[in-house]
């Protein structure tokens, strides 16, 4: 059953994949950069400088790229609006403009000040200076970077996301209110609700509370599920595997929990009952520290670790095809890398679902420590 | 841990807690609490439904057993009234017949008694009879016999002889 409706899901965003994949506009540049080949990645160096390039979030959204007969590089995909805060303000312009260049040879002019993109970044080149110069560790000397608030692949992969979840859910919600038994597509997503419910929230948490943190354990379980399932698919998202959306979801729990935490929570990290006075204090800085600092890190760090780790070895797996050609011969490469990220890709199918299930499990475990009636427990 | 730091996008994190803040309030909104009501309103109904059973199913049995021991009293309850009834007819037939016996014997007493009265009576009246036709006899003959002497003695001694026969 549950291997059921994970191919269910599956199939349902490699559909939704394929359906949008239909609809792009295909656009063409001239690849403005220093390399003869038009962009291929075929070398070590190559696979390696790519598979880091993708693990990071980018400006536009591109599913493949390849060199046409009269040598110019076509990108299939479509640009992402950039949105960036600069010294002269809000500027906003399409990704478009730097043609797909990642290491800052296009400069973009926009309301005076000039603008240029190294591995995924938006630099704001000082006033004098009409060309990005670096240092011997390739760091940029003569531009800083910019508040960047854009529209990137993993803000569309989130818009994208929710607006899919709420799509699906409301219409579950929906369907209760002419039936008792929900059909279709919302009959396999009502026992994910339920399960999450009775195996996450109500145990962690205690009967007594959990009806008020269910709806946020919920929506953190299905967006980290769908999107780690979405990392999966040539789409290639990478959200879960950014740091700065698994540090919000971390937040987002440590602020719920510290919100909610009861009169003998806090009592016990801070002032610890039944123990020397003197080791209080020392108590209560290594309780504090674990509170506020360890527990959020550890949800962001694995999270982050984990999806991006995946996405590495899958990619890796991958690249197997181009970096062991000379060494097994075509067919040998191809068929090896197949069979290893076919596997490898199952168990990523698992972790999907695990990450997802670990991070919503350890924030109700940490919620239901907060609220919990610490005075009962002694 | 450079490259980690480097890495972290603040633009990002911001755009994404807004995205993120939005999407649990319209989940929460839209989704989980019509889904979660939904869900306890038909757990509580089911509960019900097999509380109710359970009840049903109790009464049931009580009923049973109420109209088990309707049935046992009613039972019993007609066995002592058969019972009375077969008593009460027996008395009856006793006392009937006693009373019967009684009225015959009565009966009879009387019955024997006027007989014997009867009786008498009659025999008093044949007595009568023959005395008033001795009387009578003894007149016609003493009438006509009255000449001759010793037809008279001869039937005054026959006379006689029959009287004291009597």
């Amino acid at each position: 059953m549950k291997i059921a409706q994970k191919t269910i899901k599956f199939l349902t965003i490699t559909a939704i994949a394929l359906f949008t994949t239909a609809s792009f506009a295909v656009n063409s540049d001239q690849k403005h950069d220093t390399e003869n080949d038009g962009g291929r990645v075929n070398t070590k160096n190559e696979v390696d400088a790519y598979i880091l390039h993708h693990i990071k979030d980018s400006h536009d959204f591109s599913l493949w790229s390849y060199t046409n007969d009269a040598g110019e590089r076509k990108h299939v995909g479509f640009p992402l609006p950039i949105i960036i805060w600069t010294t002269e303000g809000l500027v906003t312009f399409m990704s478009s403009e730097f043609h797909h260049n990642d290491d800052g040879h296009v400069i973009v002019e926009k309301k005076g000040l000039k603008f240029a993109k190294i591995h995924s970044k938006i630099y704001e080149l000082d006033q004098e200076a009409t060309t990005v110069s670096f240092d011997a560790d390739h760091h940029a000397t003569n531009a800083h970077k910019v508040l960047d608030f854009s529209i990137t692949k993993s803000v569309f992969g989130i818009i994208l996301i929710g607006l899919l979840l709420l799509f699906w859910f409301s219409r579950l919600a929906k369907q209760y209110k002419t039936k008792q038994v929900p059909t279709g597509f919302a009959r396999v997503l009502e026992p994910l609700v339920l399960y999450v419910r009775d195996e996450i929230a109500r145990p962690n948490i205690g009967d007594k509370h959990y009806r008020r943190f269910t709806g946020y354990l919920l929506t953190v379980f299905f967006f980290i599920w769908v999107l780690n399932l979405a990392g999966l698919t040539p789409l290639g998202f990478n959200v879960t595997g950014q740091l700065a959306v698994t540090a919000c979801l971390a937040i987002f729990t440590l602020i719920i929990y510290s919100a909610s935490g009861t009169k003998g929570y806090w009592m016990h990290m801070l002032w610890m009952p039944g123990v020397p006075i003197l080791i209080r204090p020392i108590l209560a800085i290594i309780e504090l520290a674990g509170a506020l600092i360890i527990k959020p890190f550890s949800l962001l760090v694995r999270l982050f670790a984990n999806i991006s780790a995946g996405h590495i070895v899958v990619m890796s797996l991958i690249a197997i095809m181009f970096t062991l050609k000379e060494s097994l011969g075509v067919v040998g490469a191809t068929g090896l890398s197949f069979v290893l990220s076919f596997f490898i890709l199952l168990i990523e199918v698992l972790v999907a679902f695990l990450q997802a299930y670990i991070f919503t499990m350890l924030s109700a475990l940490f919620i239901g420590m907060a609220v919990d009636d610490h005075a009962e427990a002694h | 841990m450079e490259t980690l730091l480097n890495d972290f996008s603040p633009g990002l994190f911001a755009v994404s807690t807004i995205l993120l803040l939005a999407l649990i309030a319209l989940m929460v909104k839209f989704a989980w609490k019509p889904i979660l009501n939904s869900l306890e309103e038909r757990e509580s109904g089911i509960e019900n439904a097999l509380a109710a059973a359970e009840n049903a199913r109790k009464e049931m049995q009580n009923l049973q057993a109420d109209n088990q021991r309707l049935i046992k009293e009613a039972r019993a309850e007609r066995d002592a009234l058969m019972k009375e009834a077969r008593d009460i007819s027996n008395n009856i037939i006793s006392e009937a017949k006693e009373g019967a016996k009684e009225v015959t014997a009565v009966l009879i007493e009387k019955a024997q008694a006027s007989i014997i009265q009867e009786k008498q009576a009659a025999l008093a009246e044949i007595k009568k009879n023959v005395a008033e036709l001795s009387i009578g006899i003894a007149e016609t003959v003493i009438r006509k016999e009255l000449s001759n002497k010793e037809d008279q003695l001869k039937l005054v001694e026959e006379i006689l002889k029959d009287v004291t026969l009597n």
